[in-house]
């Protein structure tokens, strides 16, 4: 199912998330005409003016109005079309989780809700855009399924794969230029983990931004004779126990990192899991409970201790624990 | 133009889905009885005639849908559903009963002909809107019927989608306002006057027509209108009576959720039968 090539470099890609996003769409909508588009406002930011350009007739900008843009969706989901609706994360999330889970959840429809700029990379858009809550919030509705790309070869991967399955899809986007994780022609398996680097110490688990960060982590640990499991867990929901009981197996001692409050997302997923099968010392990197606020991304990561000198710190923190038992 | 023996079809048509919803909600000892019963003669109309629908086949991709937003008069619907042939009228007893397909609340995924899921106000404008866009997308000429409250209407997100469905000139989406002035801690206009509702939903660029929302055939006459009316979503604003029909709830002060004694649900029974003869012999 899954074949994962990963890149030998992990540099800045030149395209940026958007653009992936917006080509990807293109190429979907070309193939079915049940693909449209919804958005509330965002389209120039999302750099899907070349879509609305192609296919005025699939495109529905509600204007500036998010709750209604959700229920829109379910309502041509259930005439048959493949709805994909955009809005900024904090908006796509706190400003419709009602509509989200009873117009689309309960109601067993068939939407894609997109939601970008993940946590700090809302950047000077500041603290009323930056959400570190948008994955806690949704993670409660039952049956959604919640991912975060890493970077556009994963973006273009599972957008095809979303635009042909049923049901409450919700895509954590950055906009801008990730880093290249993956190579060309790697294909995905939505609720399964990517193994980025074999470790026995400690794992690393990671999502979005920070996957780069727990790979120079990774690095990092190595120089002082630390070996640490690399995971990609672009799935958030359904989680993928399997990898994380194996990894807890494997390597004792378990780290996660995300680009989100450390309450309700990727660190609380893990640690129900741990919890539930094989308790072995966690640590969390992620934002501690604080809402955001406005800078550059380099200084947002500092603040909120998104960097991968943080994860070194919590990984020895958590193989040490490991060893005093 | 209707025929009179089709007029006294409706009338009879929207005494008995009152009484199957007293029978039901009786049955099961309370219910929301005031606004099922204020928009009986609407759902009486809409599937007694003015609806594209086959009983036979629910899911049939030419049928009209019916969103009721306020997704609280559902048994009203049932009951319509099961006198057109849907389900047998029987299963309206298992009303909120352990594993019923038949919830307080509109459940797509529940009720054979249910076509959306409501119960948080104001959602079923928005996913009505989408249902009438997307059949307009797919170039079918399905019409997408709406039920709102009026008390309803006080949520935002009915505005949205109003604004946006004049903004999409949907005609093929005609929407009902059952107007009968309580919501559901008392009179709309003490808790929050909703006002004109002909001049608002007008300002949004909608087609506004006012009738008797108990009169079955102003309300056909409105929505044979409506489907003449292009380029345009239209509102029919119903002049209605919470709890119509039966005396203990008719225009009473609480009578949105209540609870229903045995007696009364024969008292309504029998009000309801004496109606019924009355048309019968006319
Ligand atoms: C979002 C939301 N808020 C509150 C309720 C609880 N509620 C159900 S019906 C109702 C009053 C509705 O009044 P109206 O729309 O006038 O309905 P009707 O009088 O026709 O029954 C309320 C507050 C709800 N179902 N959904």
């Amino acid at each position: 199912m899954s074949t994962v090539l990963i890149a030998e470099k992990h540099e800045t890609e030149k395209m940026a998330m958007r653009d992936a996003y917006c080509a990807t769409l293109l190429k979907l909508a070309s193939e079915d005409d049940k693909v449209v588009v919804l958005d509330s406002d965002l389209m120039s930011s999302m750099g899907m003016v070349p879509f609305l350009n192609k296919y005025p007739e699939k495109t529905f900008n509600v204007g500036v109005q998010e709750a209604n843009m959700i229920g829109v969706a379910a309502g041509l989901s259930a005439t048959g079309l493949i709805p994909f609706a955009h809005t900024f994360g904090p908006f796509a999330s706190r400003r419709c989780y009602d509509q989200i889970f009873l117009s689309v959840g309960y109601s067993k429809l068939n939407v894609r809700i997109v939601g970008s700029d993940p946590g700090i990379t809302a950047a000077f858009n500041g603290g009323t855009h930056m959400p570190f809550e948008d994955l806690g919030i949704l993670r409660n509705i039952p049956d959604i399924t919640i991912l975060e790309p890493a970077d556009t070869v994963m973006l273009q991967d599972l957008l095809i794969q979303t635009a042909g399955m049923y049901g409450l899809f919700y895509i954590r986007l950055l906009r801008k230029n990730a880093v290249k994780i993956y190579e060309e022609g790697s294909a995905f398996e939505i609720g399964k983990g990517v193994t980025l680097r074999e470790g026995k110490d400690v794992t690393v688990i990671s999502t979005g931004i920070m996957v780069k960060e727990a790979l120079d982590a990774a690095e990092k640990l190595a120089e002082e004779g630390i070996s640490a499991r690399v995971i990609n867990m672009f799935t958030l929901k359904p989680i993928d126990k399997e990898l994380i009981i194996k990894s807890a197996e494997e390597t004792g001692a378990i780290v996660t990192a995300e680009n989100h409050n450390i309450i309700n997302a990727l660190g609380s997923a893990v640690a129900e899991v741990l919890g539930e099968n094989l308790p072995v010392p966690l640590e969390r990197v992620g934002v501690k409970d604080l809402f955001g606020e406005v800078g550059p991304v380099s200084y947002l990561r500092e603040r909120f201790e998104l960097t991968a000198e943080e994860i070194v710190i919590k990984a020895k923190k958590a193989i040490e624990r490991k060893n005093k038992r | 133009m209707l025929s009179q023996e089709k007029i006294k079809a409706l009338k009879i048509f929207a005494i008995n889905i009152r009484m199957e919803t007293v029978r039901a909600m009786g049955t099961l000892g309370f219910g929301h009885l005031g606004g099922a019963l204020s928009i009986a003669d609407t759902i009486a109309v809409l599937y007694g005639g003015a609806m594209k629908i086959d009983p036979k086949n629910p899911k049939w991709e030419d049928r009209d849908w019916l969103v009721s937003s306020k997704g609280h008069a559902g048994p009203a619907i049932y009951a319509a559903l099961a006198l057109k042939g849907y389900f047998p009228v029987e299963e309206l007893l298992t009303l909120n009963k352990p594993g019923t397909h038949f919830p307080s609340h509109c459940d797509r995924n529940l009720t054979t002909g249910i076509d959306m899921t409501t119960g948080s106000l104001g959602q079923g404008a928005s996913t009505s809107v989408g249902v009438a866009l997307g059949h307009k997308y797919q170039k079918k000429n399905n019409y997408t019927y709406l039920i709102l409250g009026d008390g309803e209407t006080q949520e935002g997100q009915v505005w949205e989608a109003v604004s946006f469905a004049g903004a999409r000139k949907l005609d093929n989406l005609i929407a009902f306002v059952d107007n009968n002035k309580q919501q559901l801690d008392g009179f709309t206009r003490n808790i929050h006057d909703t006002l004109d509702f002909k001049a608002k939903f007008e300002s949004f660029g909608w087609h506004a027509i006012d009738v008797d929302g108990s009169d079955v055939v102003q309300i056909y006459e409105a929505i044979e209108a409506a489907k003449l009316e292009k380029g345009k979503p239209t509102v029919i604003v119903l002049d209605t009576v919470k709890g119509k029909g039966v005396s203990f709830v008719e225009g009473k002060e609480k009578n949105h959720h209540v609870e229903i004694s045995k007696e009364q649900m024969a008292q309504g029974l029998a009000e309801l039968q004496l109606e019924l003869d009355k048309e019968v012999e006319a």
